[in-house]
């Protein structure tokens, strides 16, 4: 079977492992002037993987997941969705609505849903964007979307939308800390067949 | 003993009672659930996309789309002595996991699964006894070949059994 991401070489790994890292750190500096802290960002491990790899990766396809998925569209096509487990959002969550009255941790109110669809945002943001910085690509983002469900079912969408020809996915995975807290999550991208062939031609290391 | 078989996307097994087979986390995926009842074969699928026509017929991998997953697994609990006359059907998932802008291609798969699934089966004659489709959660299928019970779970609602 055709599959662009049996295609991708050491060195294409290695540019979108550094387009993670710079995206990653457009996030951190994001996220700092949101929390009011310093948010340090450990060097994302970038993997092309499979399906249920990833999946495993969240804590199996049944665990409780938010997820946050947006489109992008234009000279690239795909989607990138940012997922974080059920436990790690609340700590989000409290430390965004510190002195909003939303103190009860186990309720999930709109105001804390859109506060996760908000961090989702600027990570899809800070990725998408330095692609678009590095490349030269003209990328626009549709809204984000959020959803919370099993880990398995929130990504079988994108899966579905873009996987249809192979079943690899490109997986990112990054920690951030602040001062007290330290948390984990994973951004997914999914990509067109047709998108990663330009973006790596644009950068000079075309498949 | 019964031994529980798990389902990987884009996947079917075939066992007979009283193994159990299982499905996690379909979002927009359907998962198909066949059964002779007298002899206790049955068969679970796991389907991703509405329909294989779209693309060239020797790179697919058949299992992935409701008309041809569906169609080699008749056959391969056929190979295993059910009657086709007696084969019934129980599907779930389909669901609309995010609620995207009217208008958007994003997220009417689940809707297209589900009406691709329920064609597929009314071509073939097969009934169809029970379903618990669309909506917009995950659920996670458990097939109970003895009985031929399909149990469905989700985070928030509980379980339903049909």
């Amino acid at each position: 079977m055709f599959n662009i991401y049996e295609e991708l070489n050491d060195t294409h790994i290695d540019v979108l492992r550094e387009i993670g890292n710079i995206g990653a750190g457009n996030a951190a500096t994001a996220l700092a002037d949101i929390l009011d802290d310093r948010v340090e960002i450990s060097i994302p491990i970038v993997r092309v993987t499979d399906f249920d790899t990833a999946v495993n990766a969240l804590g199996g396809a049944e665990s409780m997941t938010v997820g946050v998925m947006l489109n992008y569209y234009g000279d690239a096509n795909g989607m990138i969705m940012f997922l974080i487990n059920m436990d790690d959002a609340k700590l989000v969550m409290k430390i965004l609505l510190q002195g909003y009255g939303e103190e009860d941790e186990n309720e999930i109110t709109e105001m804390k849903l859109s506060a996760i669809k908000e961090i989702g945002n600027i990570l899809g943001s800070s990725y998408i964007g330095s692609i678009a910085t590095l490349t030269g690509l003209q990328i626009e983002l549709s809204i984000p979307y959020v959803a919370i469900d099993m880990a398995g079912a929130l990504m079988s969408v994108p899966i579905i939308e873009f996987g249809a020809v192979g079943d690899k996915v490109m997986f990112i995975e990054e920690s951030f800390s602040g001062r007290e807290h330290n948390l984990k999550s994973n951004v997914v991208m999914f990509a067109q067949v047709d998108t990663l062939r330009i973006i790596m031609e644009r950068l000079g290391i075309g498949i | 003993m019964s031994q529980q078989r798990t389902v990987g996307i884009s996947d079917f097994v075939v066992a007979k009672g009283p193994d159990i087979l299982v499905t996690y986390a379909l979002g927009s995926c359907v998962g198909i659930c066949l059964y002779d009842s007298k002899l206790q074969i049955g068969g679970l699928s796991h389907i991703m996309l509405p329909d294989s026509n779209q693309f060239s017929k020797n790179e697919i991998n058949r299992m992935k789309f409701a008309d041809t997953a569906i169609a080699d697994l008749v056959s391969e609990m056929r190979r295993l002595g059910a009657d086709m006359r007696r084969i019934t059907a129980k599907i779930a998932g389909g669901a609309k996991m995010f609620q995207t802008q009217p208008g958007s291609q994003i997220g009417s798969i689940g809707d297209r699964n589900v009406d691709s699934v329920k064609q597929v089966l009314k071509d073939l004659h097969i009934p169809l006894t029970a379903e618990d489709t669309r909506q917009n959660y995950g659920r996670t299928i458990h097939f109970y070949l003895g009985t031929g019970i399909m149990k469905v779970s989700s985070l928030n609602r509980g379980t339903m059994e049909y």
